[in-house]
């Protein structure tokens, strides 16, 4: 058995801790799930009532971003999961070392999601009264765009934040990963936020192109 | 799953109690003790009980006249608003789980704690920021949309503080989530030895139910409060229907949680109603499995039926057909409830302390509440009385007549396990009787005037109504009477009350095992759990005498 010092005085023992703390991971993916389930919600429904006007608009939409970000988030799903890895295998350093990785690439998505947003202003895919696209329910794609990528982007930032503070208390041995959840947990935020993407990717760029 | 084997030994002190543990602020507001948040969140669902209950106040004074009295039409609309927001979300969705579910539930599993607590401590903290988001917007100037948000007035039109009313329900959400959350880990993981899923007290599994709702509806309607939020600051909305949005598209989204927090309010009632009921006729619970079974379909069911606010909105009518077949459906483990509550009486030696009383109260208002939800459930009926009085006067007996008649049932049974001290039964069940009047006197004429046609939300009417309103307002007085009535007897108890011993009501239940006030880490020895809950029997009682 391991110190008590890592369990938390509500537990009794780590598996009770470990448990606890992957059940309450899960369940808050749950919740999660419906919060951008409502987004999907809303979503289908226009785009089974408008067809059209949501195939005009999402041509617009510029896919080469959206692919690269696709790669690079898919790739930071690879790296965080070499991080609990190797954690677990007891290699804190090379632990930290994909985290870092995992974080670098995580930014490199929000670079390239702000070389975009950029782009679309300038393109007048801002609705309102600047908006160029006709019909107006093409207004209502890209509210939805603006308002998944924004959300999602929202969770990414959280998700590097989440990230470096593991990596820093892993720089300072502040708990041992073998033993702790605390990479795995995270590691599962980080897939879903990598998961909604692999959602939104075809939902926002792909329709009209075949 | 709970490996006791390997518990080391019990971190409690052996004096002192949790009340005793720190006399300063900074002990109070950075406390991790499930106890103390509690504590915590009476203060503050307390508050917004009664801020809610000024604006009644203001809607009974308004409605005693039939013309304009002290408020405008614009005036009535914003009271009405702040009525219905700060009751729901800040008060009615909160206010069990958060004060007795949180006292509660790591006592009555054999807990030291809920199982993240400080996330626990994060989740007052949400509720406060989003409450005080909430008060910010009624300073500044009110909301006008109703409770409810429709849009396009809410998302576009409305010139009132909208966004940051919005924005304080979905920090608040947030908390209630975490609470949410919080529960579900605990019951599954920190359940005390033998305490296995069949022997969990009801009052624990009507918080499993609660929690389920509260984490897989409320995102969707924080997502649906983000989606107003951004229509109304950036312009990038969804409702709009200049450009093909859909306005009754937010209304299922809406209603989507909406309708299952009406569970969120009732169920963790249905529980306390149980611990209750079955100490005070000293009987086993009825049923118990179905009452569990009972719980769990309202929960699952309840997701399926929040159609039948939309009846006259516009949906397909065919939807319409299957929301209200459901509507009726979740009516039957509702009324199992009901009569295994009735059949836990039967042959039971029955005393009427204030608790019994606030739960007998519960029973007949919740039927009555239940039983109107039937007309509304059904198509015709519902198109006659939609948008009228009936529809408050039932939704106030399941709320009101129903949910704070079990939370004063619940406050009043375990007052002396939370403070210690016993307080005066003959007052407490004074205002428990005058409770159960005011209650009725104030929303009983109410279905009367829906049922004659005198439409909800207006500041006027005509003076036919009068008498009727006129029997409400004077209803609510007594009604204002018998709430207030706890503050006096219930701080006399705590400064001067006789103490109350471990179990004063000759309670089972693993939170009666402690001491009142229960120590920091609420056992002093892992406690034991050998036997079904609710082992009442009049054999053990006679024996007792
Ligand atoms: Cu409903």
């Amino acid at each position: 058995m391991t110190d008590q010092a890592a369990i938390a005085e509500q537990f009794d023992d780590l598996a009770q801790q470990r448990e606890a703390t992957e059940i309450g991971i899960w369940a808050f993916l749950a919740t999660e799930v419906l919060f951008f389930g409502a987004l999907l919600v809303c979503y289908a429904v226009y785009r089974y009532q408008y067809p059209a006007a949501f195939l005009a608009a999402a041509r617009e939409a510029n896919v080469v971003f959206g692919t690269v970000n696709a790669a690079l988030l898919l790739t930071s799903s690879m790296t965080v999961a070499l991080a609990v890895r190797m954690g677990r295998a007891g290699q804190a350093r090379l632990s930290g070392h994909a985290l870092l990785a995992t974080v670098a690439l995580g930014l490199g998505f929000l670079v390239v999601k702000a070389f975009e947003y950029t782009g679309d202003i300038q393109d007048g895919l801002f609705p309102g009264p600047g908006f160029r696209l006709a019909p107006p329910q093409t207004q209502i794609f890209w509210s939805l765009y603006w308002i998944m990528t924004g959300v999602h982007a929202l969770h990414l930032i959280v998700g590097i934040g989440v990230l470096l503070t593991i990596f820093v208390l892993l720089r300072r041995s502040a708990f041992d990963p073998r033993h702790n959840t605390t990479v795995e947990v995270s590691c599962l935020y980080w897939h879903f936020v990598d998961i909604v993407w692999i959602f939104l990717y075809p939902l926002l760029y792909l329709p009209g192109r075949s | 799953m709970t490996d006791i084997a390997a518990l080391p030994p019990t971190r409690a002190g052996l004096h002192g109690n949790y009340l005793s543990a720190g006399h300063t602020v900074a002990s109070w507001l950075f406390t991790t003790d499930h106890k103390r948040i509690a504590i915590l969140y009476i203060a503050s669902t307390t508050l917004f009980f009664f801020i809610g209950g000024a604006a009644a106040t203001l809607i009974r004074i308004e409605l005693f006249t039939p013309d304009s009295g002290i408020l405008t039409a614009d005036g009535y609309n914003r009271v009405f608003t702040l009525h219905g927001v700060i009751m729901v979300f800040f008060f009615l969705v909160p206010v069990v789980p958060s004060t007795l579910g949180n006292f509660l539930l790591p006592l009555m599993i054999g807990a030291r704690d809920v199982a993240f607590p400080k996330i626990n401590l994060l989740s007052w903290y949400l509720s406060i920021a989003g409450g005080a988001l909430a008060l910010y917007s009624l300073l500044a100037g009110g909301i006008d949309t109703g409770w409810t948000f429709y849009t396009p007035y809410s998302s576009i039109y409305s010139n009132s503080f909208v966004t940051a009313t919005a924005a304080g329900i979905f920090v608040a959400g947030f908390g209630s989530i975490a609470t949410g959350l919080n529960f579900i880990v605990t019951i599954h993981t920190l359940r005390a030895r033998g305490m296995t899923w069949f022997r969990l007290p009801l009052f624990v599994w009507s918080l499993y139910a609660t929690s389920l709702i509260m984490l897989l509806a409320t995102p969707v309607l924080a997502m649906t409060m983000v989606l107003i939020i951004a229509e109304r600051v950036f312009g990038i909305g969804v409702f709009d229907p200049e450009r093909g949005g859909d306005p009754i598209l937010f209304q299922h989204l809406f209603w989507f949680y909406s309708h299952p927090a009406v569970y969120i309010m009732i169920l963790p009632g249905m529980g306390i109603v149980t611990e209750i009921i079955t100490c005070f006729a000293r009987r086993r619970v009825f049923g118990y499995e179905f009452m569990v079974y009972a719980l769990i379909g309202i929960a699952v069911i309840g997701f399926f039926v929040w159609g039948h606010h939309m009846f006259v909105s516009g949906q397909s009518g065919y939807a319409s057909l299957v929301f209200s077949f459901l509507s009726f459906l979740v009516a039957v483990p509702s009324a199992i409830k009901v009569f295994n509550w009735t059949a836990t009486l039967y042959r039971g030696e029955i005393t009427f302390p204030a608790p019994m009383l606030y739960a007998l109260g519960f029973v007949g208002l919740f039927t009555l509440g239940g039983l109107t939800g039937l007309f509304l459930a059904s198509l015709p009926v519902d198109i006659h009385v939609t948008q009228t009085y009936f529809v408050v006067a039932h939704f106030h007996y399941i709320m009101v007549g129903g949910m704070v008649s079990a939370l004063f049932g619940g406050l009043h049974f375990w007052w002396p396990k939370i403070t210690g001290k016993l307080y005066s039964d003959s007052f407490a069940r004074f205002a428990a009787v005058l409770m159960f009047l005011g209650f009725n006197f104030t929303f009983f004429p109410q279905f009367i005037l829906g049922y004659l046609g005198m439409p909800r939300r207006y500041h006027a009417y005509p003076p036919e109504f009068q008498v009727w309103n006129v029997l409400s307002s004077a209803g609510a007085v007594i009604l204002a009477a018998a709430y207030l009535m706890p503050l006096g007897y219930f701080a006399w108890s705590f400064l001067w009350g006789e103490r109350a011993g471990s179990n004063p009501w000759d309670a089972t239940g693993l939170e009666w095992q402690t001491a009142s006030p229960p120590p920091e880490h609420n056992f002093e020895a892992p406690p034991q759990v050998p036997e079904v809950p609710y082992d009442y029997h009049p054999g053990r009682e006679s024996a007792r005498d």
